[in-house]
């Protein structure tokens, strides 16, 4: 079995969001960056597949050569090999056609990538991408197992969650489930020196419409002061959810 | 060219999320002189959507469709949108869609927005706000392709009520080759139980709790409000509750009208994920706790007492108010 892995480069989950030049782009400035938590929660499942089934396991990233240390992250942590296409990733679908002549090129089996980057949270790569090549699709997995060319997963639904059966070829939009935070893996030395040498193939992106532009950021306003109330005076509480808030 | 809108059902009855869809649809096709039409799959009482703007209801009747399967009901909504000559589709944000939205964007090679929290800034170029960097912030972005998809986060826009009466006319779908190579096995859903998704009222509780034992209290207040229970990523990760309560960054967001929060501190991945709740309470024994910062009212004492007086007070409250 054959799998890819997309990973998103994006702000540690502690990051402080600032922007920059008029509120036109992110400000990188102080900022870590890390394999996207949804992503690596599939990495870590693909590990699995390497190690109980004989899986390869390729990652991807669109990005500029800034990504590199993530990328380099993910084959620390096990991936065979990787490749980066060379192109800002500004736009769901721009990426999703950029994914999928790599996916046609490499006949992968298995597609694992994380229900939205918690970045710009488009959420929508993954889908288009099937789509494209007509491969089955299941999102927000939180679970799966391949057995031959049958797989069986597991998507959380509105209030509970939801069993499928399915076939490969398959996309996944994963999430935490697939693997259990505990069972996320720090790369070690032997794994950083090994991915040192793992081959990284960059390559430059095909011609592929944008459909949508971020033109400006926002930060959310700034929050009025909290209203305390005392412990021993609770009736209050609800006295201000109701007449105040009026949420209750 | 009227606006399309998804309107989604479960067991036949529309969703509130259906209201609110509908209500943000009007609002575009006003901005854009024309009108709403939605999309029912074997729901009841499909004119009722009038209530809230939609003129033409473009009703699925189909077994085979009884359970949600995102290739085909994104299948049957681009057939929809061809019929209409839709160039705007609106969407909700519940799992459901979110699965369908991407598959029908590519179908349709429309541009696709999601978490949208106002109506559009400009109608050419079409423009909208959306939330980025889980609820860190916001984008302004445009869409600039033929057909532009807007899936709007929820309980943002809100349910607005305008009076169109709506016709119902049946649309024979041809479900698509594949549709099934997914297959729902088995659902397990709770039911007659409000969910974090579309809770009015949102209850969570985190590590000060001390114990998974103690969430009785959590419940009984949940009980009482009617309201969802959750809880912060340390007590979902240390398994005292499932990982379908956990909210924050890399868990589901809310976006209640209330959020209450017991003995959780209040890390910036968790205040991202609540950010979009409109009025927040923060029960806490620290007063330096983040989460005061963040929150609309405070509590500063223990929860193992606040929380009992709480569920006291809220049934007093109840009993007046009946």
């Amino acid at each position: 079995m054959k799998i890819l892995v997309c990973i998103s480069n994006v702000p540690d989950t502690t990051s402080k969001i600032n922007f920059t030049e008029g509120d036109t782009k992110f400000d990188t400035n102080g900022v870590q960056f890390v394999i996207n938590p949804n992503d690596e929660f599939g990495l870590t499942r693909a590990m699995w597949f390497k190690e109980k089934q004989g899986a390869t396991v390729h990652v991807v990233n669109v990005g500029g050569a800034q990504t590199e240390p993530t990328i380099r992250k993910a084959l620390a942590i096990g991936a065979d090999e990787a490749i980066r296409i060379n192109a800002e990733p500004t736009d769901g679908f721009f990426v999703a056609q950029q994914l999928a002549e790599v996916v046609k090129n490499g006949s992968y089996d298995l597609v694992i990538a994380g229900r939205e980057s918690i970045d710009y949270n488009g959420g929508m790569v993954p889908g288009i991408l099937a789509t494209l090549l007509d491969m089955n699709f299941v999102n927000t997995c939180i679970g799966l197992e391949i057995d031959g060319n049958n797989a069986t997963a597991v998507r959380e639904i509105d209030g509970g969650k939801e069993k499928i059966s399915t076939t490969l070829p398959l996309v996944i939009g994963g999430q935490k489930g697939l693997v259990e935070e505990s069972d996320l893996r720090i790369p070690n030395m032997r794994g950083i020196m090994m991915a040192r040498k793992k081959t990284l193939n960059v390559v430059e992106p095909i011609d592929a419409a944008q459909h949508t532009q971020d033109q400006k950021f926002e930060k959310p306003a700034a929050k009025g002061p909290v209203k305390l109330v005392d412990a021993g005076n609770i009736g209050e509480l609800v006295e201000l959810l109701h007449n105040e808030a009026k949420v209750i | 060219m009227s606006v399309l809108v998804y309107t989604e059902s479960l067991k036949g009855k529309f969703k509130k999320n259906a209201f609110e869809v509908a209500s943000y649809a009007y609002k575009v096709a006003q901005e854009l002189g024309t009108t709403v039409t939605a999309v029912a799959f074997n729901a009841e009482d499909e004119a009722s959507l009038g209530n809230y703007g939609v003129s033409k209801v473009l009703k699925v009747s189909d077994d085979a469709l009884s359970t949600f399967n995102a290739k085909a009901y994104a299948d049957v909504l681009a057939q929809a949108a061809n019929k209409e000559d839709a160039k705007v589709i609106v969407l909700s944000s519940s799992s459901d869609t979110k699965f369908l939205a991407p598959i029908l964007t590519a179908k349709l090679s429309a541009g696709y927005v999601p978490n949208v929290v106002a109506a559009p800034e400009s109608t050419s170029p079409f423009v909208v706000k959306r939330t980025a960097f889980s609820n860190k912030g916001f984008a302004i972005t445009e869409i600039s392709s033929d057909i532009k998809i807007i899936g709007v986060s929820s309980n943002a826009f809100g349910i607005v009520e305008n009076n169109v009466s709506a016709s119902v006319e049946d649309l024979s779908a041809n479900l698509v080759d594949g549709a099934f190579n997914v297959k729902s096995v088995e659902v397990d859903r709770v039911v007659g139980k409000a969910t974090i998704a579309d809770a009015d009222i949102v209850v969570s509780g985190g590590r000060g709790l001390k114990g998974p034992e103690n969430w009785g209290m959590v419940e009984e207040l949940a009980d009482v409000l009617g309201a969802a229970t959750a809880c912060s990523k340390p007590v979902s990760d240390m398994g005292w509750r499932p990982h379908s309560e956990h909210v924050g960054q890399t868990g589901k967001p809310v976006a209640s009208n209330l959020y209450i929060a017991i003995g959780i501190s209040g890390a910036i991945q968790h205040l991202a994920g609540i950010n979009a709740s409109k009025v927040k309470v923060v029960i806490n024994n620290d007063p330096e706790a983040p989460f005061f910062k963040a929150a609309d009212y405070g509590v500063v004492g223990d929860a193992f007492e606040v929380v009992p007086q709480l569920i006291e007070k809220l049934k007093e409250f109840k009993a007046q108010n009946a």
